[in-house]
């Protein structure tokens, strides 16, 4: 009997674990570790966070779930990586501490045959001063990074609503709290949807709206942009993001690190080198992301961190680390199998594996200040590459320890892309977009680096419509219900 | 919805070299006869890109 341990219980994790357990049946173990008592389809925290819909609409509790599939779980945060054992075993474990009610602060030890590392980032809101605490809910700003984030973000937007009603004006600063954040699609969803609903609720005159982020042009979303085809035309994703800006009367600053945030103003870094500073009544600034904080020791006890992850924290895969200058940048530098190059029984995926570097062109300002929006590993490519890593591991302990591994590299994968502008069964729209493939292949695909046939993008009543059945579609295949496994990620 | 995007654009602001919605393309993104259609468009295209991407 072989162990498969995976280290967290998000899309990447979440897909691993439960394939890996409809793949495996009970001859083998797969155990989840997750700090969460509840699975969150985060991309429907926009909608959470201007009171659209409510916590218990985008979670559920992942117990029952994983009864169901036969997956052990605990509810823990992983602390360390043993790959080698200990002393008085060979058998590599990982150290975990319990986060659950009762036995809260437990540490314990699992050993494993094989470990998928799929913790996603840690919020890393101390990088920018008075961003927000330790648990995201800041004095200052707010955040939809989390369902319970959302919850708060909507009860100070309303809090907002009522005191436009009453006649003062307010200002609305929505975007990256950092220069080297991603996730610039979760912001630009919600800068949107609170424009809508100002709109709904007869305030938006009352309103001064502006977006702030990394990206070095509108519409790069941590990708360097992407071309559509359009009226015979391939057209830049600046021009549409910067033709939404327009007609919403939503004002814009771009190539800004934000370093300090105050009571009511963000003080920011540009990349021509000149600092300035907004003042805002709401603020929701995405923090930058980092790695989880995970030790690896080896069998002597030496601490290897370095060797198994990157200086960010993100565990290393079999990615080229030593690409160099943009110029130097190839598609072949992205990872395909995510298995760990110094532990073959290590592997990591979605968020928590390091990129080789970032897709958008590397920029800082003159005063040496990075800002450039770091590479997306959400969603639909987070997904695909988790059931690709559960394959390779079942095939490993299936077939034989030989079993070639799959692939899923993000330079020969597309995504679907579902930007919220607003809900409402007859009045929201969304931008809806495929790229292909997520990480441009110049070589192959001279000068926009993708193929315009495949890479597409319109905004629409059709849109929000996809967006509001994928939220109905993904909880039904987390949850594992009928049909799930046809389900594409 | 008068003049829909243009009366945002401020001369040599931001968003002055960007281009804005007619009423045409405004009418049509919430228009649920042509939405339907453009409904069943994407989730072609959007079937085509997911199997090419596992």
């Amino acid at each position: 009997m072989a162990r498969l341990v995976v280290l967290g219980g998000g899309v990447s994790g979440h897909t691993a674990a439960t394939f890996a357990a409809e793949w495996l049946g009970s001859e083998h173990e797969v155990v989840v570790v997750t700090p969460n008592a509840k699975w969150n389809w985060i991309p429907s925290n926009i909608w959470v966070g201007v009171g659209q819909m409510t916590k218990e609409e985008v979670t559920f509790d992942l117990a029952p779930v994983y009864a169901k599939a036969g997956i052990i779980y605990h509810q823990a945060k992983a602390l360390g990586i043993h790959p080698e054992g200990n002393e008085t075993s060979d058998k590599p474990y990982v150290v975990v501490e319990s986060t659950e009610a009762g036995s809260a602060g437990k540490i314990e030890n699992i050993e494993y045959d094989y470990l998928i590392n799929a913790t996603g980032p840690k919020l890393n809101f101390a990088a920018t001063p008075g961003l927000g605490d330790a648990n995201g809910l800041g004095e200052f700003t707010v955040s939809v990074c989390t369902a319970d984030h959302a919850v708060h973000a909507s009860e100070e937007l309303h809090k907002c609503i009522q005191t436009m009603k009453a006649g003062k004006r307010q200002k609305f600063l929505i975007g990256t709290g950092h220069g080297m954040c991603t996730c610039q699609g979760a912001a630009f969803e919600y800068i949107f949807n609170i424009e809508h609903e100002l709109n709904k609720a007869g305030v938006r005159d009352m309103a001064d709206i502006k977006w702030i982020s990394n990206e070095s042009f509108l519409g790069d979303f941590g990708v360097g942009g992407l071309h559509m085809k359009a009226m015979g035309f391939a057209v830049s994703s600046k021009i549409f993001a910067e033709s939404l800006f327009a007609e919403r009367n939503v004002d814009w600053i771009i190539g800004a690190h934000v370093n300090k945030v105050e009571k009511g103003k963000a003080h920011y870094e540009l990349l021509d080198g000149s600092m300035g500073e907004e003042e805002f009544d709401f603020s929701m600034l995405i923090p930058p992301f980092a790695g989880v904080g995970l030790k690896a020791i080896n069998k002597a006890g030496e601490d290897i961190t370095a060797t198994v992850f990157a200086p960010n924290g993100f565990m290393k895969v079999d990615a080229n680390y030593a690409a160099g200058a943009y110029e130097n940048w190839k598609a072949s530098d992205w990872p395909s199998t995510y298995q760990n190059p110094t532990y073959g029984n290590l592997f990591a995926c979605g968020i928590a594996f390091a990129p080789p570097h970032p897709i958008s062109k590397p920029m800082s300002s003159p005063n040496g200040t990075p800002i450039t929006p770091t590479p997306p590993r959400t969603g639909m490519p987070s997904g695909i590459m988790g059931k690709a890593v559960a394959h390779s591991v079942c095939d490993r302990i299936l077939k034989g320890p030989d079993a070639p591994l799959h692939e899923a590299s993000m330079a020969h994968m597309g995504a679907a892309c579902v930007a919220s502008a607003g809900k409402g069964l007859f009045t929201g729209t969304a931008a809806a977009m495929t790229i292909y493939p997520v990480v441009p292949d110049f070589e192959k695909y001279p000068g926009t680096g993708r193929d315009t046939e495949y890479t597409f993008g319109e905004i629409g009543l059709a849109g929000h419509w996809i967006k509001h059945i994928l939220h109905h579609l993904f909880i039904w295949k987390a949850k594992l219900k009928p049909g799930w496994t046809l389900i594409p990620e | 919805m008068s003049k829909y995007g243009e009366k945002n654009i401020k001369a040599y602001g931001n968003n002055f070299t960007t281009m804005t919605p007619g009423p045409v393309a405004k009418f049509l993104r919430t228009c649920v006869i042509f939405q339907f259609i453009r409904f069943i468009f994407i989730n072609i295209k959007m079937l085509v890109v997911v199997s090419k991407s596992h």
